[in-house]
């Protein structure tokens, strides 16, 4: 459809300038520079490293994804960018040069949610999303059960980890393991050819008293390390394939199993994966199977999708249009921890009562 | 000719416009925590009050530092969205370069220092034998380790200000202001000098730190 509202996304919250363009729910750009092999060597992302790529990056990545979607930019409905939550530095270069553009071309400005914007873009490759949908976020940053009644402006958390990322216990195995990072993909790789039965790490917060929705991976982390070390002492060969694939079954059981568990609590026939570690493919098999079993049906998108991208950005962004949502004002602010249930960041409306509201919130502190 | 001004490498945030004679509006706000909220609403006012809107612009300046992180590249990427959007070039100039000459404008001859805050208890500082012309690159660090070859020199600007033990004789402007900022990129341009290529002057490396071999977990 020709009246579906162009829209470009720009996402710096974290290592990935992305640049997306999509007109509706069709996506037409993903530019992606990323600085994620700078970071390698520090074996974690180096917030002032990603900020400085970030600003280097930005007009190139946004005249890209514009010469990508064969627009002018001049046609755009309006502009969206992730205002949170994030790496502080980070997010301000991309709300900076969205604050810029919209202004410069006279189009509207969205500030939107990292973590909704995970979840919107499944539109792009799956069509409308269905309402509710039950989202599990999985990434380096975040791991969260999320149910998304409206995605523009109802976004509610059900669960989250109480330590580690999913991402980040990858990242560390790996790091124990001397597998370089990031650690998702060599692991899933090698567990490929590992036995995911041959040493039983524990599923963290999985008792019957345990909070049903929350995860811990930090007491999976240690166990596992515990192991591999034991061996070492012992003078024996670590069997990495069998460690990397019985470590990544560990993580995976929970994620589906909780997943399943919220759909079927909340009645909810749909369940989303996005994130960084949706690209797991064993995550991937296992959702399938037991969403299959409950008769859920899985919303994957491709793995390009799945990590951090403008595409998703412009996807929510284009969804804010579309729903009539209101545009952010010239104000905006990056909000390092900005809450899930924040889905966008309207401007102030000046309006007497709301300024008081604000005021409240220590405006002069 | 019509320039567009903007500095956010220190705690100010500050825009001008300039028509190749004189500026023509001008704001400018002390707040190091929030560049990034008052800087384009800054923009929209500097405008509104000239009368003009973005369009009409003919060439964008931004001050490149040296300065704090965070807050310089807001300038940076506001300057090079505005180019890209409106195909205008972007000039860079350094930072303390528009403070030396704001100092020129208040009447000081020279020669003389500037000094910014760099945090950390250093501040980033050049020396300048009159108001347009920097002697060598400038510099971070802390202000004992160069109060010699300062002696007896005025030193402008407020890292100047934070430091009155070193820097005993301290000067005017204490911020840097895009409208002096802009008279000079103007006077240059005018003039058939290159400016700087609008990329940050961090002076630092960034901090980053490689993690240690993984923790051990077992108990001893
Ligand atoms: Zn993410």
């Amino acid at each position: 459809m020709a009246d579906e509202p162009l829209v470009l996304g720009i996402e710096t919250s974290c290592d990935e300038t992305g640049v997306g363009i999509v007109r509706g729910t069709t996506l037409l750009a993903d530019a992606v520079a990323s600085s994620v092999d700078t970071h390698a060597r520090f074996g974690g992302v180096v917030p002032e490293i990603a900020s400085r790529a970030h600003l280097e990056s930005m007009v190139p990545t946004i005249e890209r994804a514009l010469k990508e979607a064969g627009i002018s930019a001049r046609d755009l409905d309006g502009i969206a960018v992730t205002a949170g939550p994030g790496l502080a530095g980070a997010l301000l270069v991309g709300v900076s040069a969205a604050k810029a553009y919209a202004y410069a071309l006279n189009k509207p400005l969205y500030g939107v949610n990292h973590l909704a914007s995970h979840i919107c873009v499944d539109q792009l490759e799956h069509g409308p999303l269905p309402e509710p949908t039950m989202a599990l976020l999985v990434s380096g940053g975040h791991s969260s059960l999320l149910l998304a009644p409206d995605i523009t402006n109802d976004v509610r958390p059900l669960g989250a980890t109480i330590d580690d990322a999913a991402g980040e216990a990858f990242d560390k195995i790996a790091r124990v393991l001397n597998l370089g990072f990031p650690g998702g993909p060599v692991i899933d790789r090698l567990a490929k050819e590992g036995d995911p039965k041959a040493i039983a790490f524990p599923r963290g917060l999985s008792g019957s008293r345990d909070p049903a929705y929350d995860f811990s991976f930090s007491g999976l982390k240690t166990s596992v390390a515990r192991w591999i070390e034991a061996k070492r002492a012992a003078g024996e060969e670590v069997p990495v394939r069998d460690v990397a694939a019985s470590f990544q079954e560990a993580v995976v059981d929970v994620l589906t199993r909780k997943a399943v568990r919220a759909c079927k609590d909340e009645g909810v026939d749909h369940l989303m994966i996005g994130g960084g570690v949706a690209a797991n493919s064993r995550l991937r098999a296992l959702a399938e199977e037991r969403c299959e079993r409950a008769g859920i049906r899985l919303r994957v998108p491709r793995p390009g999708l799945c990590t951090d991208n403008g595409a998703m950005v412009a996807a929510l962004g284009a969804e804010m249009v579309a729903r009539n949502r209101s545009a952010s004002d010239l104000e905006l602010s990056a909000d390092s921890s900005l809450p899930v249930t924040d889905t966008h960041v309207p401007g102030s409306v000046h309006d007497h009562d709301h300024v008081h509201e604000i005021s409240k919130d220590n405006l002069y502190s | 000719m019509l320039l567009l001004a903007v500095d956010t490498a220190t705690p100010a945030v500050t825009v001008a416009l300039h028509d190749g004679n004189s500026v023509v509006a001008e704001s400018g706000q002390v707040d190091a925590r929030r560049h990034g909220e008052l800087l384009l609403p800054a923009v929209d006012r500097v405008l509104a009050e000239a009368g003009v809107k973005l369009d009409a612009v003919t060439g964008v300046v931004v001050g490149v530092g040296p300065g704090p992180y965070t807050g310089l590249r807001v300038g940076l990427v506001t300057a090079a969205t505005f180019g890209s959007v409106l195909s205008v070039p972007v000039h860079g100039l350094c930072t303390l370069d528009g403070l030396a000459y704001a100092a020129g404008q208040g009447g000081l001859e020279g020669p003389f220092a500037v000094a910014t805050d760099a945090r950390r208890k250093e501040v980033y500082w050049a020396r300048y034998e009159d108001p347009r012309t920097r002697v060598g690159e400038p510099a971070v660090d802390r202000p004992a380790d160069i109060v010699e070859q300062l002696a007896g020199l005025p030193v402008v600007g407020a890292g100047a200000a934070l430091y009155p033990d070193a820097f005993p004789d301290a000067r005017g402007p204490e911020h840097v202001s895009a409208g002096a900022l802009a008279a000079l990129a103007a006077e240059r341009l005018a003039a058939g000098a290159e400016l700087l290529p609008p990329q940050p002057l961090y002076l630092r490396r960034p901090d980053a730190q490689v993690p240690k071999n993984y923790k051990v977990v077992t108990p001893k």
